[in-house]
């Protein structure tokens, strides 16, 4: 399903040489690491968001490259969030279709479905800002899983959760699994949450992948 | 065990509140010296000169033209700095603080010369060319009003945007691409709805800036009565005939129009943008 190709990533004083993966369909991938061994630059190659300096990016058996982020069918969640503040929930579940042009029924019907499945159809018509942090990961989910993606990117999703919340995510997440088996990327430091959702459990250690 | 001493917070208030006061207390006096100098007999008086009138209009429809027209080309140009490391970056980012930094009489006099100068063995001259050609003449013309206005009030607001734009931030529009955006869509849909309170800064601070304009406008514009007279050309051209009463009610309209623009900026909290704020450089 995803394939990196002998990645070389050089940018200033940071380097990853020829870093091959492979994560099958529907396989729960987590990829650990130090902060600063390149795990976020390896999300952001798969996204289309940074060009590798060589090696190629393989999706679904396409060659993607080159593909621009919006044509790669993955769904993103960086660290921040990076939410949109300007929009309520509703329309950041709303976005991508928006953008495709969807019709205003098919627009409607998904949105309830992702909102369904996230628990946080009560919030539709709240904006983000005030929104609690465990709400603010389940809409930047949301807004990644609308589209119904080939790939998930999830670059540390629950680091900045209390204890508890963390636990609803872990648990949320655990259930997104079994709901769309989407083919998951998730990018973390800790190793109880690679415990719980890991099919496979990846490090990047002195630039080179081991399996844990 | 030394005594517990109660330490005063006097001294660091007498010491900051007294500096601070200085420019304060200058900028009161001389409001109120210009109010004390004048009447409002004589004030209605200046307001009724139909020259006066008319630079009302030429100068609330010419600082509305170039406060326009900078926003419109601040947004792109200022995007572009602020998301994009691209060669020449440093050199146009420069280029752009070059108006704020160079005398208004040059710059004034870099304009005429741009629209007078004689290129090639055919001496072709862009100001001719407009006049003869394109049926525009620009020089000494209320388009030369807009022209010297807009060419430093671009370069405000082109800040104003610099500032607002990196606030944003720029990882809400690499997700919107991972969306299916354009770069366009991105932008349009994302970024600018995000820098909504920016634009409408930029815009004021371009429009009391070319409200304040001067020196270009009467080296590349003139200063023609009911032709190319702007507020602050009249200022001059009263001053000059030696009708101070006149002069001094223009430039408290002047300030008035000023403080209603200052107000109207604070109002907008420009300092607080409500924008997210941005995590600054990418981590990996």
């Amino acid at each position: 399903m995803i394939r990196l190709s002998e990645i070389t990533i050089e940018a200033g004083d940071f380097s990853l040489a020829n870093l091959s993966l492979e994560i099958q369909p529907r396989e729960y991938v987590v990829l650990m690491g130090k902060t600063g061994c390149g795990k976020t630059s390896l999300l952001e190659i798969l996204c289309g968001l940074r060009k590798p300096t060589s090696g190629s990016v393989w999706i679904g058996g396409t060659d993607v490259t080159h593909y621009s982020p919006g044509d790669r069918q993955i769904g993103y969640v960086p660290q921040d969030l990076a939410l949109f503040p300007t929009m309520s929930v509703a329309e950041h579940l709303e976005f991508a279709w928006k953008v495709r042009g969807a019709s205003r029924k098919h627009i409607t019907a998904q949105r309830e479905r992702t909102a369904e499945m996230l628990a946080i159809t009560h919030l539709l018509d709240r904006p983000v800002h005030g929104l609690s942090g465990g709400e603010a990961q389940r809409v930047a989910l949301g807004r990644a899983l609308a589209l119904e993606p080939a790939v998930l990117l999830l670059d540390e999703p629950l680091s900045a959760l209390d204890e508890q919340t963390r636990d609803e995510m872990l648990a949320l997440l655990l259930s997104v699994k079994d709901a769309t088996h989407v083919t998951t990327l998730h990018v973390t430091h800790h190793s109880g949450e690679a415990a719980r959702l890991a099919d496979r459990c990846l490090r990047i250690e002195n630039g080179c992948l081991v399996e844990q | 065990m030394t005594p517990i001493q109660r330490r005063s917070d006097v001294p660091f208030f007498l010491v900051m509140g007294g500096i601070s006061s200085c420019f304060v207390i200058l900028i009161v006096l001389l409001l109120a010296a210009d109010i004390a100098f004048t009447s409002f007999a004589d004030f209605r008086s200046a307001m009724a000169k139909p020259e006066i009138q008319s630079s009302i209009r030429l100068t609330v429809l010419s600082c509305s033209v170039s406060a326009i027209l900078a926003v419109l080309v601040a947004v792109p140009l200022a995007y572009l700095l602020s998301r994009f490391r691209f060669p020449g970056r440093v050199i146009i980012d420069t280029l752009v603080d070059i108006p704020l930094v160079l005398p208004p009489l040059v710059l004034g006099l870099s304009l005429l010369i741009l629209f007078h100068l004689p290129l090639g063995h055919s001496q072709w001259e862009l100001e001719s060319w407009l006049r003869e050609d394109v049926g525009f003449p620009v020089t000494y013309r209320w388009p030369a009003i807009v022209l010297a206005q807009f060419t430093v009030a671009c370069a405000f607001a082109i800040r104003t945007m610099g500032v607002t734009f990196d606030q944003i931030n720029p990882r809400s529009e690499d997700v919107a691409r991972t969306l299916g955006c354009t770069r366009m869509q991105a932008f349009t849909q994302v970024a600018l709805p995000q820098a909504g309170r920016g634009v409408v800064a930029a815009f004021t601070i371009a429009w009391a800036r070319a409200l304040g304009e001067f020196g270009p406008i009467l080296v590349f514009a003139g200063a023609t009565r009911m032709r190319t007279e702007v507020l602050s050309t009249s200022v001059w051209l009263e001053f000059s005939v030696g009708d101070l009463d006149s002069a001094v009610a223009i430039s408290l309209l002047m300030v008035l129009i000023a403080i209603a623009v200052l107000l109207a900026l604070r109002g907008l909290g420009t300092l607080r943008l409500g924008v997210a704020a941005s995590p600054g450089a990418r981590s990996r």
